[in-house]
């Protein structure tokens, strides 16, 4: 055992002889890799690549010019010609229509199945989780045939006024769109202190009412950040829209999707900042509503 | 007392609407998908299911159809394969990063994932058009190069006039697009893994000798597999069911499976070999999923 | 002396306006057990990561074996560390844990086999090798840990509290392995804690630091019974302290007015003035029914409360004068317990020279 002992003898002999440094001196730690320059660089670099296409859409949305690659002055030209496109206006307004039926049904039904997965056991559980994550999994472009397939087989009706017309669309938006509402609540009432609401109980507070004052307060985060997803998702997706869609119901996406096809225009790019503007102002109130909920941490 | 939880009224009021939903919008779609994929046409608008495998056998004994299928496996492949080394460094820095700074971070990685797939698909094109700002930038510096070497003497225009580099329409901007879109797919489990990955094992084999390539290669690879398989099927699923990247900026040249899928329900008018194709997609999605479980352990479905 | 193995100088270490070591300065001598006592957040970990690498001090220097390290990564420093939370690599068995440090640093296939079997060996481990660490217990992943860095033969082995995470019996017989050890391998430890038993029990010598700074280094023995500040006093084991004011001088004795207990005299070195702190150990403290005599300080009292800890009680007693002052009395007999009670009135008595003084 005692080779264990004093190997690597470089010691300088006697007095207090120290060895001058091998170099610069360190002044990072080794895990402080956020502040070494080349991975600064990188990272930095990438968040370039990942916004540079965005902010040059916003800005060119601006632009005085229909070439779109040369700054020609400020306007809001193509803003107001954006508006003024029949068109677009209505499948914008389809898509807000669509998104805000989306939201509300799926993120009352996201919230059933959170709670029922949360509160039960019951035999084929593991089975029925991952049937609900199926629409989560499964390439979209499937989703897609597959309701074009259903709704063309069961004839649903088509032609009917607005906004029943943008039933089917709903309806296949809600089926994709609420598993993710479910795990987003699920995830957040996964840190519910139990003791919570036995000390509601213990208090006097019946079942109904521990259920509104003590869970439905904790789940609200939970509810609003699905609520957003789902939202969100709606607003977005392009392909089940795309194959669910008739002739007569064109959604935002659709739309730009059948101009962009053609070439490039400034109306695409102000409509679609108005898009941008509008899922990002979402995304930061749901962060509002999130925040002062970080204290309560279970 | 009864209290809800023992409640069966309480369980089948929680568990109908959603489980109908699901049941009736989903997988009875799906189910008629299924069905197609064995039937045949009778006519131009009647199909008939009669059992067949012909579909499937035309799926993957045509060499055109399989050339494809074999194209968009690669073409995800590669697409992972670079999402996950420009996903690893920022996962890292994010998840290092102090305090204060990760929400932002983060919130940058995800920001892009809120905005609408089409409309980055779109800002895309933009950027990558013969007209667009790669090669007007290309354009400037070539431009530069040729009057400095004027400059200096060698004559006018020595390197010719500027060709416009050609990014659109081919396999290039297929998987450049892909790796745009499902970047933030990649960084979040692997940042989640790194997380939570406790820091002293970092420490610990610097500390016992290892140089930081080491550590990276024997510690910190190892211990966050679980985060880089999810990462690589949370990209690669989406990858290679994609429709609207390669319709966008593939063109004809580049085309994958969903667009196929896609010709068949639309121009092409001919359901059950789509339906076959979509089940095809469907099967490897599947199988690329239990891939995962066997690599992650076993662990809920439901989490990322 | 020797050389000192590890020296700190001037050192510092700033997060933002926190100064979680704030100007640091000693030296550890060739093979000495040092621990690093302290409450929690006194920057005593912080220290030892910038002794490992692992932190950048923001100032000074940590010289170790007369070398600066201002410049050495911690893969390259001459200290191996075991971490709190061990840190055994999951993914590798504890042979692969223990062989990784040579592993990774190029020493000969031939050489690893052989040291890793002696390391292993050294902690009792040698027929867990094939194990995975997730087979193992609290005590045998520390024991892994150990062995990982011992087989690397640092020239210093830091251990960051590396008993915290095991049960109270279990941490007394690693103590005492952890002391045999340090002295069978002959490497310096330097240990960090905020346990006093365990820091007064393995060391040679004790830094205790508050708020990022040394306040007094010194052998156990020394620290218990002369700590030079209140805190030290107050940190190291139980205390009765006392505000006072030195009044004058007799002979070779100092008189202070102690608070609620009137004017005593005890001796001290050096001068005393001013506002003193008295420190008086409980165990000091004798109690006893009847009016002891001899030189002693003694008062009367009321026991007012008393905690039981089977080898030893602490009695309470309460003063006219308000002042409680604690009492430990052995309970060498099974009877003894039943000595005192709440209620009982009884004299306290301490010798003078078993008063420290301190000043504020």
């Amino acid at each position: 055992m005692s080779e264990l002992a004093g190997t690597n003898k470089a010691a300088s002999p006697g007095g207090r002889a120290i060895a001058g440094p091998r170099g610069r001196h360190m002044t990072i730690g080794p895990l402080e890799y956020g502040r070494r320059f080349w991975l600064r660089c990188f990272v930095a670099a990438t968040f370039l690549l990942l916004y540079a296409p965005i902010f040059t859409l916003i800005i060119f949305s601006f632009n005085d010019s229909r070439r779109n690659i040369v700054w020609r002055g400020f306007t809001f030209k193509y803003y107001e010609k954006a508006w003024n496109n029949d068109g677009l206006f209505e499948a914008f307004t389809n898509s807000l229509t669509i998104a805000v039926l989306t939201t509300i049904i799926a993120t009352v039904l996201g919230a059933m199945v959170a709670l029922l997965l949360w509160r039960y056991r019951f035999p084929g559980k593991p089975a029925y989780e991952g049937f609900m994550a199926l629409p989560i999994v499964i390439p979209e472009i499937c989703m897609g045939v597959a309701m074009l397939a259903f709704f063309s087989r069961i004839g649903w009706p088509s032609g009917m006024p607005w906004p029943l017309n943008l039933s089917a669309i709903t309806i296949a938006h809600i089926a994709f769109t609420f598993p993710f509402v479910a795990i987003v609540v699920r995830a957040r009432m996964a840190g519910f202190n139990r003791e919570l609401e036995e000390a509601s109980k213990d208090l006097g507070a019946s079942e109904w009412q521990t259920f509104m004052n003590v869970i439905v307060p904790f789940m609200r985060p939970g509810l609003i950040a699905g609520a957003l997803l789902a939202f969100t998702l709606s607003l977005d997706d392009f392909v089940i829209t795309f194959f669910t869609a008739g002739p007569e119901t064109v959604t935002f996406p659709v739309k730009v999707y059948s101009m962009v096809r053609f070439s490039v225009t400034p109306e695409v790019n102000a409509a679609s900042t108005a898009l941008i503007v509008i899922t990002v102002l979402a995304t930061i109130v749901a962060m509002r509503f999130q925040t002062p909920d970080k204290t309560e941490a279970t | 007392m009864e209290t809800w939880k023992q409640s069966k009224a309480v369980f089948w009021t929680l568990a109908t609407p959603g489980t109908l939903w699901l049941a009736i919008f989903f997988v009875a779609p799906l189910a008629i998908i299924w069905g197609l994929s064995f039937a045949e046409k009778t006519s131009i608008v009647d199909t008939e299911i009669t059992g067949t495998l012909s579909n499937y056998i035309r799926a993957l004994g045509t060499p055109v159809y399989l050339k494809i299928i074999w194209k968009s496996i690669w073409i995800s492949a590669l697409a992972t394969l670079m999402c996950l080394i420009i996903a690893f460094p920022i996962a890292f820095v994010v998840a290092f990063a102090p305090d204060k700074w990760k929400p932002i971070l983060l919130m940058a990685v995800i920001l892009p994932f809120w905005i609408n797939l089409l409309i980055r698909t779109y800002a895309l094109i933009s950027v990558f058009r013969t007209r667009g700002f790669v090669n007007f930038g290309l354009e400037w510096l070539w431009d530069g190069a040729n009057s400095i070497l004027a400059f200096i003497g060698l004559g006018p225009a020595v390197l010719g006039a500027f060709e416009p580099l050609q990014m659109l329409y081919n396999n290039f901007a297929v998987i450049a697009g892909l790796v745009y879109v499902y970047m933030p797919f990649m960084v979040l489990p692997l940042y989640a893994t790194i997380e939570r990955l406790d820091k002293s094992f970092l420490e610990a084999s610097l500390d016992l000798g290892a140089s930081q390539a080491r550590t990276f290669w024997s510690v910190v690879f190892p211990l966050t597999m679980p985060g880089i398989v999810s990462g690589i099927i949370l990209v690669f699923i989406p990858c290679l069911g994609s429709f609207l990247t390669p319709d966008l900026l593939g063109g004809t040249n580049a085309t994958m499976i969903g667009n196929v899928i896609e010709r068949q329900f639309k121009a092409a008018n001919d359901w059950p070999f789509g339906a076959a194709l979509s089940f095809l997609l469907m099967y490897a999605t599947f199988g690329a999923l239990a891939l995962r479980s066997l690599f992650a352990g076993r662990k809920s479905g439901m989490e990322v | 002396m020797d050389q000192p193995i590890v020296s700190i100088e001037n050192v510092a270490k700033h997060f933002g306006t926190v100064k979680a070591v704030d100007d640091v300065t000693f030296d550890i001598q060739p093979n000495e057990f040092f621990a690093l006592l302290g409450p929690s957040g006194c920057g005593k970990t912080t220290l030892l990561r910038m002794i490992a690498g692992l932190e950048v001090p923001t100032g000074g220097a940590i010289v170790i074996d007369g070398q600066d390290m201002a410049a050495t990564p911690p893969n390259h420093r001459p200290v191996n560390m075991v971490f709190q939370s061990y840190a055994v690599f999951p993914h590798m068995t504890v042979e692969e844990n223990v062989a990784y440090g040579l592993k990774v640093t190029g020493t000969p296939r031939s050489e690893i086999g052989p040291r890793v079997t002696d390391a292993l060996g050294m902690v009792q481990l040698a027929e867990l090798a094939k194990r995975n660490p997730d087979q193992l217990s609290g005590g045998q992943r520390q024991r892994v840990a150990l062995a990982r860095a011992l087989v690397k033969r640092p020239k210093v082995l830091l251990l960051d509290e590396p008993l915290s995470a095991l049960d109270a019996k279990l941490r007394e017989q690693m103590q005492l392995e952890l002391s045999h050890l340090q002295q069978r391998v002959g490497i310096t430890f330097i240990i960090v804690t905020h346990d006093q038993d365990e820091a007064l029990s393995m060391a040679d010598r004790i830094a205790v630091m508050n708020d990022g700074r040394v306040t007094q280094i010194a052998a156990p023995d020394t620290l218990y019974e002369n700590p030079t500040t209140r805190f030290v006093a107050d940190f190291i084991g139980k205390v009765n302290l006392l505000d006072g004011r030195v009044v004058g001088t007799e002979g070779e004795r100092v008189a202070v007015e102690a608070d609620r207990l009137g004017r005593i005299t005890v001796p001290h070195e050096g001068d005393a003035s001013g506002d003193v702190s008295l420190v008086v150990r409980p165990e000091k403290i004798t109690l006893a029914n009847t009016e002891p005599d001899g030189d002693v300080i003694k008062s009367q009292g009321k026991v007012t409360d008393w905690a039981y800890y089977g080898d030893t009680s602490h009695m309470f007693v309460t003063m006219d004068s308000g002042l409680v002052m604690s009492a430990k009395v052995q309970n060498t007999t099974r009877e003894t317990v039943d000595n005192f009670d709440v209620g009982d009135t009884v004299w306290l008595s301490f010798s003078p020279s078993d008063v420290l003084l301190l000043r504020e």
